[in-house]
């Protein structure tokens, strides 16, 4: 198999080892980490044009490309990662990550906790979207990246895009927020609530030390999952998608037979896919950090006051029909920015896929987020191409 | 450059904060940016537009002002702009409003409908003007306020706001003879000027 020509085409993962204790914000310490990563197009001779992926709630470190020629799939941001696309690689050194508390080779809750030999499971220490930053700082140290060009982020990749802003100023260029918010809204944090009660209602949740057992809360998490992609996609493009087709059985008079809706079986298989491969503990995990978070928390709750912090250029997007992360709450980031002179861009657009069209090809998000990451390549210096 | 843009630009302070309502592809911003190391920030709803500013390295917020500006707090900007917007919203009094409490200063570009020209085309033909430059038909234009010199002034005079400059000239677009300020655009602007450049405060 071919890959087109504006794909990044095959790619390995990499493993970095930090054998530092690594103190979480909640005060414990990790003994060690391993980060996950991959990297695309190439770091110039003054280490200017790196970029920064910052993944969501089930995102990993396989942002573009494939891993072998028989691969169906390629990474989950393939739309607007390659040469030539939004985030073009022939410019760009780009940087994608698993986070720690994940579950894709990062230390996470199914590593080895050395003080018992066992996986960490549910003693997994509690994680903060600052935990991310702050790993994701020690990367960037091992890459010898000074500065990013740029940390872009996606939902709660947005929000660890924000945070990198406020962490370490001096640090990015760019951050670009895409279907974010400054905290989560009550109904939010219900529904990722729903999300983990139903994993740890499964009766094969075992109070996380489900490996110890050797079994997974696949219903659990599948019933995560759906509630997850219910509220990720919007009435009309679910209307759109499925309207009310039948899959099997039939509604004629005189006939009973077992009727099952199309989006009834797009849901199930989507949970289903979804429990065989993501581990329960780091959703739960996950969902915490996105419900914890709150930019301004320590700025005395004024996200004027700590975006006044920041001393990057903004690009904020959000998406008319998401209603997970609204664009109101876009819009109260960009107002918080604007309060705080900082230089933001903002732009709704009108998109009909919920909150997943950040991940997926739409026409007008394509423009603005290429034109937006052009012109930092233009202005990274004599050495902006790669070497 | 379009002449209103070449006065205003002189009303402007060095390192300014400005904010530019219907900024469209950001020229102005980029300008002043250049020439006058403003900090600027564009307000546009064309969505080229904005992908146009976003391009050029500027700050632009996809809003419409007919919605108002309570995203932005009072006396935030040092300059407001309105250039050849102001016949195109729905309540220019509510943007005039929004603008002064917005920025410490205001400027406001627009044709003036009391032009000579547009009387005659109005008396003579019956029929609203059409011109160069104003190409639209009563029905499909988006200029739903047009106002003259003299009905701006009366607004201000009604809102309390102090003009501080002002400039009503002859401004044939498309020729070389652009940015004329004859003796009679003063004695009587509302009559010879075809377009109104004012620089307000309240």
């Amino acid at each position: 198999m071919k890959f087109a020509a504006n794909s990044v085409g095959l790619v390995t993962a990499k493993t970095v080892h930090f054998d530092a204790p690594f103190r979480v914000s909640c005060g414990r310490d990790l003994p060690n980490l391993d980060i996950v990563y991959e990297t695309y197009g190439s770091l110039n001779s003054d280490h200017s044009n790196a970029v920064l992926i910052c993944h969501a709630l089930s995102g990993d470190h396989h942002a573009a490309g494939y891993y072998n020629e028989d691969d169906k799939k390629p990474g989950w941001w393939d739309n607007y990662i390659g040469p030539g696309k939004a985030i073009d690689t022939n410019l760009f050194f780009v940087v994608s990550l698993n986070n720690i508390g994940g579950c894709s080779g990062s230390t996470g809750p199914t590593s080895i906790n050395p003080a018992t030999g066992e996986p960490w499971g549910p003693d997994f220490p509690t994680l903060r979207v600052r935990d991310w930053v702050e790993s994701q700082r020690l990367l960037a140290d091992h890459l010898a990246i000074q500065r990013w060009a740029a940390v872009v982020g996606g939902s709660l990749g947005g929000m660890q895009a924000m945070r990198w802003s406020l962490e370490y100023p001096d640090r990015v260029m760019h951050c670009v927020v895409i279907a974010s918010a400054l905290k989560l809204t009550a109904q939010n944090i219900a529904f990722n609530n729903t999300s983990r009660t139903a994993i740890s209602s499964d009766p094969d949740f075992h109070g996380g030390r489900y490996y110890q057992h050797d079994v997974i809360p696949k219903r659990g998490l599948a019933i995560a999952r759906m509630i997850g992609h219910i509220t990720y996609l919007s009435d009309g493009v679910m209307g759109e998608k499925f309207g009310r087709e039948l899959r099997s059985g039939s509604f004629d008079q005189g006939t009973e037979s077992v009727l099952e809706f199309q989006v009834e079986s797009y849901l199930h298989h989507q949970g289903d896919i979804f429990s065989e491969n993501f581990d329960a503990n780091t959703y739960i995990l996950m969902t915490k950090a996105l419900d914890y978070f709150d930019l301004a928390r320590e700025y005395n709750n004024d996200p004027v006051i700590a975006f006044s912090h920041a001393r990057c250029n903004f690009l904020v997007m959000s998406f008319s029909s998401d209603w997970r992360f609204s664009p109101q709450r876009s819009e109260e980031i960009v107002q918080a920015l604007i309060g705080a002179q900082q230089a933001v861009s903002y732009v709704e657009i009108d998109a009909p896929l919920g909150h997943d069209s950040f991940l997926l090809p739409v026409e007008r998000y394509n423009q603005v987020f290429t034109a937006y990451m052009k012109q930092i390549s233009q202005h990274l210096g004599s050495d902006s191409h790669a070497s | 450059m379009r002449h209103d843009l070449i006065i205003l630009k002189q009303w402007i302070q060095p390192q300014a904060r400005v904010l530019d309502l219907g900024c469209g592809d950001g020229a102005l911003l980029d300008d002043l940016a250049n020439e006058k190391n403003i900090s600027g920030l564009g307000v546009e709803i064309d969505a080229d537009n904005i992908t146009g500013c976003i391009g050029k390295g500027l700050s632009v917020i996809e809003q419409d002002i007919d919605n108002g500006l309570s995203n932005f707090s009072d006396n935030s900007f040092d300059t407001v702009l309105l250039t050849q917007t102001l016949q195109a919203v729905r309540r220019p009094d509510f943007v005039l409003e929004e603008m002064l409490r917005v920025g410490k200063e205001c400027i406001i570009t627009f044709p003036n409908f009391g032009h000579w020209q547009a009387r005659c085309y109005l008396m003579l033909r019956g029929k609203m003007p059409v011109s160069k430059m104003m190409p639209y038909n009563w029905y499909d234009s988006p200029n739903i306020h047009f106002c003259t010199v003299k009905d701006f002034e009366n607004l201000c005079v009604e809102k309390k706001i102090k003009i501080i400059h002002k400039t009503v000239q002859m401004a044939l677009v498309g020729t070389k003879k652009d940015h004329r300020l004859k003796w009679y655009n003063k004695i009587w602007p509302n009559f010879f000027g075809t377009h109104a450049v004012y620089h307000v405060t309240r």
